[in-house]
């Protein structure tokens, strides 16, 4: 019987990307029955989804071309920015008491920052990394450089100080279920975090160039060697992550409601962090890492604030000693 | 004699410091199968990747049909009607069966006689045809790589050690769908460590030694020839039926 | 003799012999040399850089291992001696034990964390040494009881150290015999002998196995070298001379905070002094600190006049705000990982870029 049990330990292992949200979930109902479980696990899973945003381009450009571009927290910062300027401008529509007229300034952020931080993607890609494109070394250093450059241009634009920005009103305040507050923003974080995740699985799932993409994730020479231009697909997929990157930043500006140059590098760690545990160039893992670091950060937030911080570390550590190559590794076996 | 399908004349390349292929001549005639025999670590892999454009040509040409190829990114030259089954198999290990085949077939459409065809010589493919290719078996992996490369027409196919890891009433199959290829004018050329199945379907050999061919010829004329198997290969034909 | 001073790494070109001697002469005649309190501060802060600068040089120049933590081993060699003199009290005891402490956690950690990289590929390690800097760096915020939290630790140096000591009445060439020459020459030698200590380790046979290892490792663990042995080895002596010359910043400062020694800024200054200068040169450490502690101390300066001159055209004005120096650091350090990827000290020993 001690085969048997092998096997059905392989295959829980095997399978954990797909049990662990929920099983971390039942932990903290555990833990914190009622209504603060209720409070943390939306504020979990909104914060997730808003990483989900930042960190997916990052995890298929890294998975797919091996481009490791230190400058990604830039797309964020920019889009959390545009985010500001677009509510600033819109304030009319903002401070409306109208759902319509609130979404709208929403949406307008959400497009907005997706064409700037894709532009500075598209310069990202051709000006600076493009010509250490082989060289790891060098990418890291002149993406940390770019960073450095970016993050000083923003307050040349924006000002040096932190720049605050106001929830549009109707999604100020929360639902009251009985005795439960749910924030009426973090509800919408969600919902636009998974309709980005389910039309980005159903990209990769269901297209061809999806299948090109997971199949050149798992084994780029392949591909190639199959005919599959990847290199000409690959500044489409940076332009695109980037622009992903800007809508996370979006969100995550409303999120915190105060914004300083920095807010895209704090959000890195959290990035590395997901992509790491996520397995690089998976959606559906950097889509579960990021719900294991919102969750993991509010629970702990909550039943141990001096540790809180500390936490998204140790869940790293923790799921790299049991999975060394994350919960979904890219080549699948 | 016609011209050859592909060409190499004076080829090296260079892995970093290593000084890998010395100066490869190589012929390869169109609609027969070319074995690349040798020992191991004389460059036959390295001359297969540098053919695909894997590894660039530190000099020398490589030229397909006629067309210089040395210099030209991989999927261009895959284009041009090659197919490549590396020795590691290269299969998408997170994709199922079907999508491994489904993405070799560059048409874009499974052509259903020809999936028949190939489930007839590798049955395992059809039932497991949904499954994730990460998880069958070794010589599964190495069915589904070959099948990959046959399923749609090519003109040449790149085999770089096929029979690695399969049952002998497969590696039957195999010689059986390399000979049908022959048929279609396909041309092949096959790295094979198994001088066996060399032997069953292998028309031209070239044989490799220290990054260079020191020997070209037919095949018949090597299975003939036991003192030339010995100093070339330091083996027999003979003994590996 | 000068080949056993120089551990045998030569120079090979006149201007930058000529550049280093002037480097040395300038530290060791700064007190008398350039007046005031400030040009005292930038030229202790430049031998305490080119010490940390050098012992990250061993780390990624000469073992090839790209590291973000090693502010962190900085930091703790400050915060050991901050503690231990804020606890113990300000005599050289306390000095002793508490550098001794920081270099003993920097070395275990950065032993622990060698670890690691066993099971990862190298950006993963880098991914994780970030990780693990940011750690650190809450964690000095958060144990504020001990480490100050946000404000950091002022503390009092031994009685020698203190700016009130008088060595003796009088002054020499202009300039008083106080704590603060003293402390100051105390870094330099200390700085001076951490310095020889590196090159040591880079030109020994060690550090050749190194070096082989850095070009490629499979080779050298096909050559029968345990290659996470040197990797570790190499990684805990780079992490105990980094947290040596925390030691002697905070002696300086008589102040450790997480800005002064933990933040991220620290790291990025290393880093761009290691490509400014030149990496696996151990030189290039040396030029690298001079040339980027003195940026941040006088291109602000500059820019500030820039900016004013400027302020008819407000995005210009603003870009040249000597706040906004970073930037065009940043962008030179681009610039010269493109056109320059040898640093200072590579250009000058080609003769070319």
């Amino acid at each position: 019987m001690n085969e048997r049990r092998r096997i059905l330990l392989r295959r829980l292992s095997d399978s954990a990307g797909y049990w662990i949200v929920p099983a971390v979930m039942l932990a903290g109902l555990a833990l914190m029955p009622g209504t603060p479980w209720v409070t943390l696990t939306v504020a979990g899973v909104a914060m997730g989804v808003i990483v989900f945003m930042a960190a997916a381009g990052m995890s298929l450009v890294f998975g797919l071309m091996d481009v490791l571009n230190f400058a990604h927290g830039a797309f964020i910062t920019f889009g959390a920015f545009v985010a500001a300027s677009v509510f600033a401008a819109l304030g009319a529509w903002a401070r409306a008491d109208a759902l319509p007229l609130n979404l709208a300034v929403v949406a307008a952020a959400l497009v907005a920052a997706s064409i700037v931080a894709g532009a500075v993607g598209w310069f990202c890609e051709r000006v600076i990394i493009r010509p250490v494109y082989r060289a790891h070394l060098k990418q890291i250093l002149v993406t940390i450089g770019a960073l450095i450059v970016a993050e000083q241009i923003v307050p040349v634009i924006w000002g040096g100080v932190p720049v605050a920005v106001p929830r549009p009103e109707t999604l100020k305040g929360a639902f009251l279920l009985g005795d439960v507050a749910i924030e009426k923003y973090r509800v919408l974080c969600i919902a636009v975090g998974l309709v980005i995740y389910a039309a980005m699985y159903a990209a990769l799932a269901r297209t061809r160039i999806g299948m090109v993409i997971r199949a050149g994730v798992a084994n780029r020479e392949m591909v190639q060697a199959m005919g599959y231009r990847i290199d000409a697909l690959f500044v489409g997929l940076f332009v695109a992550g980037s622009a992903l990157a800007g809508f996370g930043g979006v969100m995550w500006a409303a999120y915190n409601e105060l914004i300083t140059a920095s807010i895209g590098n704090q959000m890195m760690i959290l990035v590395f962090i997901v992509i790491i545990i996520g397995g690089l160039g998976s959606i559906p893992g950097t889509f579960t890492g990021a719900l294991l670091v919102g969750l993991t950060t509010n629970y702990v937030g909550y039943l141990l604030p001096k540790l809180a911080l500390g936490s998204t570390l140790l869940l790293m550590v923790l799921v790299l000693l049991w999975k060394p190559r994350g919960l979904f590794p890219a080549s699948g076996g | 004699m016609a011209d050859p399908l592909l060409a190499l004349d004076g080829v090296h390349t260079h892995l970093g410091r290593y000084h890998i292929l010395q100066g490869v001549d190589l012929r390869v005639p169109e609609g027969q199968v070319t074995m690349l025999l040798g020992r191991n670590g004389v460059g036959k892999s390295t001359t297969l990747r540098t053919i695909m454009g894997l590894w660039r040509a530190s000099q020398g040409q490589v030229r397909f049909d006629g067309l210089a190829i040395t210099a030209r990114p991989t999927p261009d030259i895959a284009r041009l009607g090659i197919a490549y089954v590396p020795e590691d198999m290269g299969i998408f290990g997170n994709l199922s069966v079907r999508e491994n085949m489904v993405l070799a077939a560059r048409s874009g459409e499974l052509d259903d006689g020809r999936l028949r065809w190939v489930f007839g010589l590798f049955p395992a493919l059809q039932q497991f045809w949904l499954k994730t290719s990460g998880t069958l078996s070794g010589g599964q992996k190495q069915m589904l790589a070959i099948a990959r490369a046959i399923i749609e027409p090519r003109r040449l196919i790149v085999v770089d050690e096929p029979s690695k890891g399969l049952a002998p009433a497969i590696v039957d199959h195999l010689a059986e769908a390399f000979r049908e290829l022959k048929t279609a004018r396909t041309t092949l050329l096959v790295v094979e460590q198994n001088l066996g199945l060399a032997k069953a379907i292998g028309d031209t050999v070239a044989v490799m030694a220290d990054g260079r061919v020191i020997h070209t010829g037919s095949m018949a004329d090597l299975a003939a020839d036991e003192r030339l198997q010995t100093r070339l290969l330091g083996l027999s034909l003979e003994s590996h039926t | 003799m000068l080949d056993w001073l120089l551990s045998g790494e030569r120079v090979r070109s006149r201007v930058l012999a000529l550049l280093l001697l002037a480097v040395l002469a300038g530290l060791i005649l700064a007190p008398f040399v350039f007046t005031g309190t400030r040009s005292l501060a930038v030229a202790a802060r430049i031998a305490v850089f080119i010490v940390l600068a050098a012992s990250y040089d061993l780390l990624l120049g000469y073992t090839g291992i790209v590291s973000f933590a090693h502010a962190v081993f900085f930091g703790m060699g400050a915060y050991g001696v901050a503690i231990a003199l804020k606890n113990i009290g300000p005599g050289w005891a306390a000095v002793f034990i508490g550098g001794a402490a920081g270099i003993g956690c920097a070395v275990v950690v950065s032993f622990l964390v060698g670890l690691l990289s066993l099971r990862v590929r190298d950006i993963f390690f880098a991914m994780i040494t970030l990780a693990v800097a940011s750690f650190f760096l809450i964690l000095a915020s958060q144990l504020n009881t001990l480490t100050g939290g946000e404000d950091g630790l002022t503390f009092r140096v031994p009685e020698w150290l203190s700016p009130a000591f008088r060595l003796a009445e009088g002054r020499v060439l202009g300039v008083a015999l106080d704590g603060k020459l003293i402390t100051y020459y105390l870094i330099l030698a200390a700085a001076l002998a951490l310095f020889w200590v590196l090159m040591r380790v880079v030109n020994s046979p060690f550090g050749r196995v190194l070096q082989a290892i850095r070009e490629n490792d499979f080779r050298a663990e096909a050559l029968g070298y345990r290659v996470v042995v040197y990797r570790s080895i190499a990684s805990c002596i780079s992490a105990g001379t980094a947290a040596a010359s925390g030691i002697l910043m905070a002696l300086w400062l008589r102040y450790t905070g997480p800005d002064a020694v933990l933040s991220f800024d620290i790291m990025i200054d290393v880093l761009l002094m290691l490509v400014i200068g030149g990496m696996g040169t151990m030189y290039g450490a040396v030029l690298g600190a001079v040339v980027l502690v003195m940026a941040q101390s006088y291109l602000q300066d500059v820019m500030r006049m820039a900016s004013e001159a400027t302020a008819a055209v407000p995005l210009l004005s603003a870009a040249l705000h000597p706040d906004r120096w970073l930037l065009w650091l940043g962008a030179g350090f681009v610039l010269s990982v493109y056109l320059f990827p040898n640093g200072i000290v590579g250009t000058l020993r080609r003769g070319r870029p």
